[in-house]
C-alpha cells in the first residue's frame, strides 16, 4: 500500500486545464521527483497536495486516508510539510523562532494550564527546544540561530525552511524548488541533507526541482509532466531519456542533434 | 511652583496618551493580524463607556463589575462583528471591509441614540477614584488618572505575556507576518481572525469604560480615536511598542501645549508631530521597512 496515493487530479483554471488526469503514487522512505518545463503543472500538484486549490476531479489518499476535501490548515495534521519556491517564513522572526513555529501542531495545552505554566506545559516547551536544536545542528545554522529571516542571506532561508517542516515531524516532506537560487556549495550540502532527511529521519520526500543533476542523484522515481500531462513515471534514467521527456524539454526538432 | 505646573501637566498627558496607546494598540494589532483597519473601534470603545455606565447607574453593580462587563460584551460584539460581517469579506480589497467598518460605526451611534435612557445627552458615572487625589507636596494628582496608568501598563503586560508565551497568541503573531505559511504551520487563521476581533473590541471597550471620567460618555466620544490615529501611524503601524509610544508622545504633546500655548494648539499639535516625524522617519518610529530587492 502506498503512502500517498492520487488518482486522476485535474484542475481547471477557467478554460485552462492546469493539470489533466494526473495519477501517481509515492512509496514509503523513497525520494520522488517531478519534473517538467516551465508551467508543467508541478507547484500546482504541490498545491493541491497542500489543499490550497480544490481539485475538480481525483483524489487524494495518505495512509488510505481520504484527504481530497480537508481543510488547508488541517493539512500538517496528515503528516504533510512543505517548502516553497519562494519562501514563506516569518520574516520578522528569529531562525529559532521559526523552527519552534513548526512545532505550533504539537502544542497542546490550553490558555489556564500556559498561566499556571503546569509540569506538562513546561515538559512540552523542553521538547519542543531540544528538537528545534537539533534541527539547527543538523542544517548548521547556529550561527545564524538568534537572527532575524530579514537579514539572512537567501541559501539560509531556504535551509530555515526545510528546518521549520522538519521542525513539524512530517511523513511527507513536499520542497518546492529546494536548490534554486542556491549557490554550488550550498546545493551540495542540501544534496546531503535530503539524503539524510529520508534516512536518519525516515521521511518521504516529494521534490520539484530543475537541476537534474541533482533529481538524478537523489530520485528512487521520477514523474515527468507536460503542460499538465503526465509523460512517464520511472527510474530517473529512463525518465532523462525518454524520448517525450526530451522533446517537452528541448523542442521538436531536437535542437541537440 | 513651575516645576508642579509642568509634572502635572505631564502626568495628565501620560495618563490620555495610556489610552492613545491603548486604542492605536487595538488598531495595531487588527491591522497587523487581519489586514483590516477598522473605523468601528471608536464606537466599540463607546459602547463599552455605555455599558459600565449602564451597569453602575441602573443596575447598581460595583465599579469593577461593571467593568469586566463591559469587557466582556464589548469583546463578544468584536466576535459578533467578525463572524457575522467582515468573514464573508474575506478576500475583497482593504478598502471595503474599512467602508464596512465606517457604516457600521454609524449604526452603533444610531443605536445609542435610539436606547431610552443613552440618547444624545451626555452621561457620567461615579468611579472608585473619583474626586479622590494622590498628593505630594504641592503636587495634586488625579486618582482616576493613576487607576489609567497603573491599568494601561498592567494590560500591557498582560498582552505581552499573551502574544509571547501562549499558543493562541503565538498563532496570533505567526499570522500578522504570513497568513500563508501560517496555515500550514497548522494554524486556523479563522479561529485567529476571531480571536483578534475579540481582543481588539475588548481593548477598545476597556479604554472607552477607563476614558469616561475625562471625556464623560456620550454617542460622539467614539471620535476619541482619531487622535490616535497619529498615535498609530507614528509608531509605524505595524509595531506595538510603536503604539505604546507614539500614544504616549500625543497625549504628553497634547497636554503640554494645551497648557502653554495659545487656545487652538491643541487639537493641532498631534499632527504637526505626525508629519514632523515622517518627514524624518516615513516608516514611523518603530515601523520597518519593507524593502523589495531588485
Amino acid at each position: 500500500m502506498a503512502l500517498l496515493t492520487v488518482k486522476d487530479m485535474t484542475l481547471r483554471f477557467g478554460g485552462l486545464t492546469a493539470l489533466n488526469s494526473v495519477s501517481f503514487d509515492v512509496e514509503k522512505g523513497e525520494i520522488y521527483s517531478i519534473i517538467g518545463p516551465n508551467g508543467a503543472g508541478k507547484t500546482t500538484i504541490f498545491n493541491c497536495l497542500s489543499r490550497f486549490y480544490n481539485l475538480d476531479e481525483g483524489t487524494i489518499h495518505i495512509n488510505d486516508r481520504d484527504i481530497t476535501k480537508i481543510s488547508p490548515s488541517a493539512v500538517s495534521n496528515m503528516g504533510i510539510a512543505r517548502t516553497f519556491q519562494n519562501i514563506e517564513l516569518f520574516k520578522n522572526m528569529s531562525v529559532l523562532d521559526n523552527i519552534l513555529l513548526g512545532r505550533h501542531r504539537k502544542r497542546s495545552t490550553n490558555l489556564l494550564k500556559e498561566i499556571f505554566f503546569t509540569k506538562a506545559v513546561k515538559e512540552q516547551e523542553m521538547r519542543s527546544h531540544l528538537r528545534a536544536e537539533e534541527i539547527i545542528d543538523f542544517l548548521e545554522l547556529q550561527q545564524y540561530r538568534d537572527q532575524m529571516i530579514a537579514n539572512l542571506p537567501y541559501g539560509a532561508q531556504k535551509t530555515v525552511e526545510i528546518g521549520r517542516a522538519l521542525a513539524m515531524e512530517p511523513e511527507i516532506l513536499l520542497l518546492d524548488e529546494p536548490s534554486s537560487g542556491m549557490t554550488m556549495e550550498e546545493t551540495e550540502d542540501l544534496s546531503f541533507w535530503i539524503t539524510d532527511i529520508k534516512e536518519a529521519f525516515g521521511i518521504t520526500i516529494i521534490i520539484v526541482e530543475h537541476n537534474m543533476g541533482l533529481v538524478t542523484s537523489l530520485s528512487d522515481r521520477v514523474l515527468a509532466l507536460s503542460f499538465g500531462e503526465p509523460i512517464t513515471i520511472g527510474k530517473p534514467e529512463a525518465v532523462m531519456e525518454h524520448p517525450e521527456v526530451m522533446k517537452a524539454y528541448l523542442g521538436d526538432e531536437g535542437a541537440f542533434a | 511652583m513651575v516645576l508642579v505646573e509642568f509634572t502635572q501637566t505631564v502626568i495628565t498627558g501620560v495618563s490620555v496618551g495610556c489610552i492613545y496607546a491603548l486604542v492605536a494598540l487595538g488598531l495595531v494589532i487588527l491591522f497587523k493580524a487581519t489586514e483590516v483597519f477598522s473605523f468601528v473601534h471608536g464606537e466599540i470603545m463607546m459602547l463599552g463607556a455605555f455599558i459600565a455606565f449602564t451597569c453602575i447607574t441602573f443596575f447598581h453593580m460595583s465599579y469593577i463589575l461593571s467593568f469586566l462587563a463591559a469587557v466582556f460584551i464589548t469583546g463578544l460584539l468584536g466576535i459578533g462583528i467578525e463572524r457575522l460581517t467582515v468573514r464573508p469579506l474575506i478576500g475583497e480589497p482593504v478598502f471595503v471591509i474599512a467602508i464596512l467598518t465606517i457604516g457600521l460605526g454609524y449604526v452603533f451611534r444610531a443605536f445609542v441614540s435610539m436606547v431610552p435612557q443613552w440618547g444624545t445627552e451626555t452621561w457620567g458615572f461615579k468611579t472608585p477614584f473619583s474626586d479622590q487625589y494622590l498628593r505630594s507636596g504641592e503636587l495634586v494628582i488625579a486618582q482616576d488618572l493613576v487607576f489609567i496608568i497603573v491599568c494601561t501598563v498592567l494590560l500591557i503586560l498582560v498582552l505581552a505575556a499573551f502574544f509571547r508565551f501562549t499558543k493562541a497568541g503565538v498563532a496570533l503573531r505567526a499570522t500578522s507576518q504570513n497568513q500563508l505559511a501560517a496555515v500550514y504551520m497548522g494554524i486556523g487563521v479563522n479561529k485567529v481572525f476571531t480571536l483578534t476581533w475579540a481582543i481588539t473590541a475588548a481593548l477598545g471597550g476597556i479604554a472607552g469604560v477607563l476614558v469616561s471620567p475625562l471625556t464623560f460618555v456620550h454617542m460622539y466620544m467614539g471620535l476619541f480615536v482619531i487622535k490616535a490615529f497619529p498615535a498609530a501611524v507614528l509608531g509605524g503601524f505595524s509595531s506595538i511598542p510603536g503604539a505604546i509610544v507614539g500614544g504616549l508622545i500625543i497625549g504628553v504633546a497634547e497636554s503640554l501645549s494645551g497648557f502653554y500655548l495659545p487656545e487652538g494648539w491643541k487639537s493641532v499639535t498631534p499632527w504637526i508631530i505626525l508629519i514632523l516625524i515622517l518627514l524624518v522617519r516615513p516608516q514611523g518610529l518603530f515601523g520597518i521597512q519593507e524593502k523589495k530587492k531588485v
